[in-house]
């Protein structure tokens, strides 16, 4: 039983659809046994744009974006990232792509048995192993210093609060300078100040870095700041999609619920 | 009655569903590692850390068990050998017992112990907290440079902590040598070293590379497939010892009849 999209925008997407996808998802499938979490969901991330994609608790969003960066294998659809089908990749090319995309996991996922700066360190010194000498403590302080943490340099994962342990998550994932942001619900659980300094930070760094993101969550307020688009995934599907303010004038028992307080 | 039986029928089936499924897991994960570890970037570095990681954790345990397993050995052995006129052969009898099979089994027995479930409850809980998949985004290969490192190390400690238990356990029985009669360190290993033959070396080392193979291989597929959850974590260190362990005790015993086989006992 899959419900029609809602399409309340057709004029928009005709707008975005101008320029070339930097993220393009089209008929992704994936179930995990007889659980079909994603059946036939289709996206479209375009170059310095913050896509937002919401959802339900356990809806899948967290295995969309697994998917596009191959940490899991989807069952059908294709992926195309910076154009490129990322389902037909050699170990090394996706490795290479990986480096272009920053990750922030839902549970931070920090190394626990490695401070702080190695904790920075790790995608750098993978990633210029052979090749460049950068400056390797300058970055670490500097992407430190934008999440407002560079006093914790050199405590342990273990010794930092959750939505500290998010904001070195976040921290970690542009240590590289990536050219796309996957954002995994980065204020969820936090009070509103760290929230409002969070959705601060994605902002600071789309405008200085231009990337695109796609940003998984359930706080409207970071939605409304910083959504060029929202999806909605509900039943497998890209269930409806906009921008805020069309979103947000939905009367759709599913949709609706999200956004009165 | 019937149900009764069919039931034994479906444990024993199981039981050996279980053992063939264990066996094609770690088969898979040999190849797996084969094909990774020889192919660059190779992991020097980190190899070196897991190994010294791995000695310096368990150099204590394996000193104090290395050292009592000698002592013990000769007290034990000392009053037979006496009523038999051999006691003179106590320095001989100890050193091949302590260098063919003692020291290299009882080694990777606490390797086993130690290594394989460390091992197994770092990649663990690595796993389940997601740092395996943030380190796959990084753009590194977890296979190669968390499994492949590891097991590289343990294939490499084992034998070094062996030759180690085997000096200590080997002091130990001059210590208890030395409680009953008073017999000289030089004397006692010359008779050790007139007593050993290269037969009794070679396949006693050649083995412990494979204990050692068997313990990181052991520890890192138990830890790399554990399930979800810390329970499963708990659980997979669990199997993890005992499998390792069982694991030294084949390998032992598989050794032994090749070596006699080929004239080496
Ligand atoms: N590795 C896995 N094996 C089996 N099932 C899985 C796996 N990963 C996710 N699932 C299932 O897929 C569904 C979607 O999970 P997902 O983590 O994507 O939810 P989510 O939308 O991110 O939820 P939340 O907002 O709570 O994080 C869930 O029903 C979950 O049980
Ligand atoms: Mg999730």
């Amino acid at each position: 039983m899959i419900s029609t999209p809602l399409h309340i925008e057709e004029k928009q997407t005709a707008l975005r659809n101008d320029a070339e996808p930097i993220i393009e998802v089209t008929h992704l499938q994936k179930a995990f046994g007889s659980n079909e979490v994603l059946k036939d969901f289709n996206l479209k991330v375009f170059p310095a744009e913050n896509v937002v994609v919401m959802g339900k608790s356990g809806i899948g969003k967290t295995v969309l974006i697994k998917c596009i960066i191959g940490l899991i294998k989807p069952d059908a659809g294709t992926l195309r990232v910076f154009g490129e089908d990322i389902l037909v990749m050699k170990q090394k090319e996706l490795d290479d792509l990986r480096m272009r995309i920053g990750f922030v996991f839902q549970s931070s996922a920090l190394y626990d048995s490695m401070t702080i700066r190695e904790n920075l360190e790790f995608p750098l010194r993978r990633k210029h192993h052979i090749t460049v000498k950068i400056n390797i403590e300058e970055k670490v302080r500097e992407v430190l210093r934008n999440v407002g943490l560079e006093h914790t340099i050199d405590l342990m994962p273990s010794e930092l609060s959750g939505g500290m342990r998010k904001r070195i998550g976040i921290a970690r994932s542009l240590v590289l300078d990536p050219e796309i942001v996957l954002y995994d619900e980065p204020t969820t659980g936090l009070d509103p100040i760290t929230s409002g300094e969070i959705t601060d930070l994605i902002l600071d760094v789309q405008k200085k870095y231009n990337t695109a993101s796609i940003i998984i969550t359930h706080d409207v307020e970071l939605a409304k700041r910083v959504s060029s688009h929202i999806v909605f995934l509900s039943d497998g599907i890209a269930y409806a999609e906009g921008k805020y303010e069309d979103i947000i004038k939905i009367e759709d028992p599913i949709v609706k619920p999200f956004f009165v307080r | 009655m019937t149900t009764g039986n069919s039931h034994k029928d479906t444990l024993i089936s199981k039981g050996i569903d279980d053992f063939f499924l264990e066996s094609s897991e770690l088969a898979r994960f040999t190849v797996r590692i084969f094909r990774e570890a020889f192919r660059p970037p190779y992991e020097f570095k980190e190899v070196l850390r897991q190994c010294y990681k791995l000695s310096t954790s368990s150099l204590p345990l394996v000193s104090i068990t290395g050292f009592i397993l000698g002592l013990v050995l000769v007290m034990q052995s000392r009053p037979t050998l006496v009523e038999f006129g051999a006691g003179s052969y106590l320095p001989a009898m100890s050193a091949i017992s302590i260098i063919r099979e003692m020291g290299p089994f009882v080694t990777a027995l606490i390797c086993a112990g130690k290594i394989a479930s460390g091992i197994t409850a770092e990649l663990g809980s690595m796993k389940v907290t997601e740092q395996i998949d943030a380190m796959e985004v990084s753009g590194t290969n977890p296979f190669k440079y968390l499994v492949a490192t590891r097991i590289i190390a343990t294939t490499l400690m084992v034998p070094v902590l062996t030759v180690y238990a085997d000096v200590i356990s080997l002091l130990g029985a001059f210590i208890g040598s030395n409680t009953k009669d008073t017999i000289n360190l030089g004397f006692f290993f010359t008779r050790v070293f007139e007593s050993l033959h290269f037969t009794d070396i070679l396949p006693a080392f050649i083995k412990t590379f494979f204990f050692g193979f068997a313990i990181g291989l052991v520890g890192c597929t138990k830890g790399y497939y554990s399930k979800k959850g810390t329970e499963g974590v708990g659980q997979a260190t669990n199997v993890s010892v005992v499998v390792a362990m069982l694991s030294v005790i084949v390998i032992d015993m598989i050794v032994t009849q090749i070596s006699g086989l080929l004239g080496y006992l």
